[in-house]
């Protein structure tokens, strides 16, 4: 099992999610967030005086999968939440020990 | 033990509370004393002439009648008219009492509409400051607006009222009781008369509980309340509560009263005419410089004393942006301080058959237009973007600039002052910050200080001469520099320097007294983590993390 942990772009939320559903992703877990790369932060004007953001605000999936899915999905994320221009953001992957579903107490692949 | 220590607290603080109240009712019978004085001695020779004594009117039942209707209108019956055919026919003269009294009615309406629309400015007010302001100080902004209309309104109710308004005379446009407020209190200098303060209708109690002076109270309280809210926002995120609560009995009780009995109450501003022939003497219809230029020029003392706040200005004194949390809060707030000032303005006639109220009404919407328009356009040639938040300063300019003048100029002239306010606003904005380093987070100072003072001299350059017969006792029309009477210019000009002294000195002293005993500003760390828990106990957004993504270049 993996773990993939995706940055996104906020207003690429909803295209991504839909194309996850469409290969049979069934849950999600979502997070606001803000953050810096190599787009790092930009300046703007409050009445009259400069200033700089230094933290955008970005959207963070995390998702997991079964082994057999990861590939699948990574490529679902990185096709879908690109927009070719710095700042898209990125995908990490962990590998899972367990999962465990809290209402029926499954383990493993059955919990996902 | 903890008990104890909390509990000896409690006690101290109880016991301040206590002596603060018990100093009040030590007062007020001082006050009711002055408030009962005898009558004048022109009173008690009463029965040679046997005019009716004026008496107090609380129901209401007896103010407004036949000798209302008396120069109404042009074809209004005179008072011999009344006399002589008021035995002839009897049902008339009945009537006559009726339509007097409806007369006066509409008037109060009027006037209590009007108040009722200035109050609601204070909730402008409340919003456009704490949406300029940052979210970890927004309850505390929040509160400071909310309660200096409670303070303030007290210390008015106790002394202000008495010191501004009570040496008015009648107001012939109320009728009722006005007459009784008859106290100013007048130093002879040169030969001239110079009255200073009114010594009638402290606490509102005994000759003065009268339906028309009440009237009058609630209408000059809501203005008074105006100026006491104006300091708030240059302070905000900074000032103490305790310092807070000090200054607003103190500019409600003596600083707004004295400068406004001066202008309004009868006192030797609006004297300057009878006495030094300058024009009408110092005219202000709505408050340029008695509300907002006060306010203003309070604002800058408080600001300048409390000092910019944490990382306002790099340790090079570059200054920083530190962005208001909530601009649609904040415009909000503009637009509702704009539709109150229809009262403000058109609400000053203090009487509703004044038809004049359909041109200055006008006027006032006119400069509010130019002032955002012109405000907006100077922040996108100069700034690169049309600059909303600068573009609603530059609106609420625009009215602070039109509320002297309203009554006496045209629309062109209207325009022409809104204008010119929205550009003063924004090249004030800058040197008061940039220059003169004074931190006002919301502008409070170039929008009512530097545009009050040019609010009341642009009324001594461009009063048209279609209005004002009669005002502060001049015949004759109100006209400006422009159209031909320089002396009222001076006596604009004398205005704003009596106004920007006054009120200069007398702050700058009381802030530094009050500092050295209740501290002005807050300490170091709670500025940092916000003033809202610690100054007032509530957080204003508790269920949010609240954390600055921006750094201060």
């Amino acid at each position: 099992m993996k773990k993939i942990e995706a940055i996104i772009k906020p207003f690429k939320l909803d295209d991504v999610k839909d194309a996850l559903n469409k290969i049979g992703i069934q849950g999600m877990t979502i997070t606001e967030v803000k953050g810096f790369g190599r787009q790092k932060g930009h300046t703007e004007v409050y009445r009259g005086s400069e200033f700089v953001v230094e933290f955008l605000p970005k959207t963070k999936l995390e998702l997991i999968v079964s082994d057999k899915m990861a590939k699948k999905v990574i490529d679902t994320i990185v096709e879908t939440a690109r927009t070719g221009k710095i700042g898209d953001g990125k995908i990490f992957v962990y590998p899972i020990k367990d999962v465990i579903r809290i209402r029926t107490g499954e383990k493993g692949q059955k919990a996902i | 033990m903890q008990l104890t220590k909390n509990g000896g607290r409690i006690m101290e603080r109880l016991k301040r509370i206590i002596s603060i109240i018990s100093l009040i009712f030590i007062l007020l019978p001082v006050a009711l004393a002055f408030a009962e004085e005898p009558k004048s001695p022109a009173a008690q020779e009463a029965p040679v002439a046997p005019t009716p004594v004026l008496k107090s009117d609380p129901s209401g039942a007896n103010t407004g009648g036949a000798a209302d209707v008396v120069g109404a209108t042009a074809g209004a019956p005179t008072a011999e008219d009344l006399k002589n055919l008021g035995p002839k026919e009897p049902l008339a003269a009945k009537l006559a009492d009726v339509v007097g009294h409806n007369r006066i009615a509409v008037n109060f309406v009027w006037m209590l509409i009007c108040g009722f629309l200035v109050m609601f400015m204070q909730a402008g007010f409340a919003l456009a400051e704490t949406g300029f302001t940052r979210a970890k100080n927004a309850g505390h902004t929040m509160a400071m607006n909310f309660m200096i209309y409670a303070i303030g309104m007290l210390g008015y109710w106790i002394i202000g009222f008495a010191l501004q308004m009570g040496g008015v005379g009648n107001i012939a446009s109320l009728s009722g009781g006005t007459g009784l407020l008859d106290g100013e209190f007048i130093i002879k200098l040169f030969g001239k008369e110079f009255g200073l303060f009114g010594t009638k209708g402290f606490f509102l109690s005994g000759v003065t509980y009268d339906t028309a002076i009440f009237a009058l109270f609630l209408f000059q309280m809501v203005f008074m309340d105006t100026t006491a809210t104006i300091p708030t926002g240059s302070m905000a995120e900074r000032w103490t509560f305790k310092s807070f609560v000090i200054y607003g009995f103190f500019i409600s009780m003596f600083v707004y009263p004295l400068y406004g009995n001066w202008i309004w109450g009868g006192g030797w501003l609006s004297q300057l005419g009878k006495n030094f022939s300058l024009g009408h003497g110092t005219l202000d219809f709505a408050g340029s410089s008695v509300v907002h230029m006060t306010g203003g020029v309070a604002a800058f003392v408080g600001a300048m004393i409390l000092g910019p706040r944490l990382g306002k200005y790099s340790p090079d004194g570059k200054p920083n942006a530190l962005p208001g949390h909530h601009i649609p809060m904040a415009l909000a707030g503009c637009f509702i301080l704009a539709f109150g000032w229809f009262g403000f303005n058109a609400g000053s006639t203090l009487a509703g058959g004044d038809l004049r109220i359909g041109v200055i009404a006008t006027n006032t919407m006119l400069a509010s237009a130019s002032g955002a328009f012109f405000a907006l356009l100077y922040m996108w040639m100069f700034y690169g973007k049309p600059d909303i938040s600068m573009a609603a300063n530059g609106m609420l300019a625009g009215l602070v600039a039109i509320t002297a003048p309203c009554a006496y100029v045209n629309s062109v002239s209207a325009v022409f002052i809104g204008a010119v306010a929205g550009v003063l606003l924004c090249i004030s904005i800058f040197f008061v910050e940039r220059v003169l380093k004074v931190d006002d987070p919301v502008g409070a100072v170039s929008v009512h200080g530097v545009n009050g003072a040019w609010g009341l001299l642009s009324l001594g350059l461009l009063a048209d001469g279609t209005y004002g017969d009669g005002m502060n006792g001049i015949t004759g029309t109100v006209k400006g520099l422009f159209y031909g009477d320089p002396s009222q210019f001076m006596a604009q000009i004398m205005g704003v320097i009596t106004n920007f002294v006054f009120v200069f000195v007398t702050m700058y002293v009381f802030f530094t007294i009050l500092n050295k005993i209740v501290p002005l500003r807050v300490s170091e760390e709670l500025e940092i983590e916000g003033l809202d828990q610690s100054e007032v106990a509530v957080r204003a957004y508790p269920e949010f993390t609240i954390h600055e993504t921006h750094k201060r270049r």
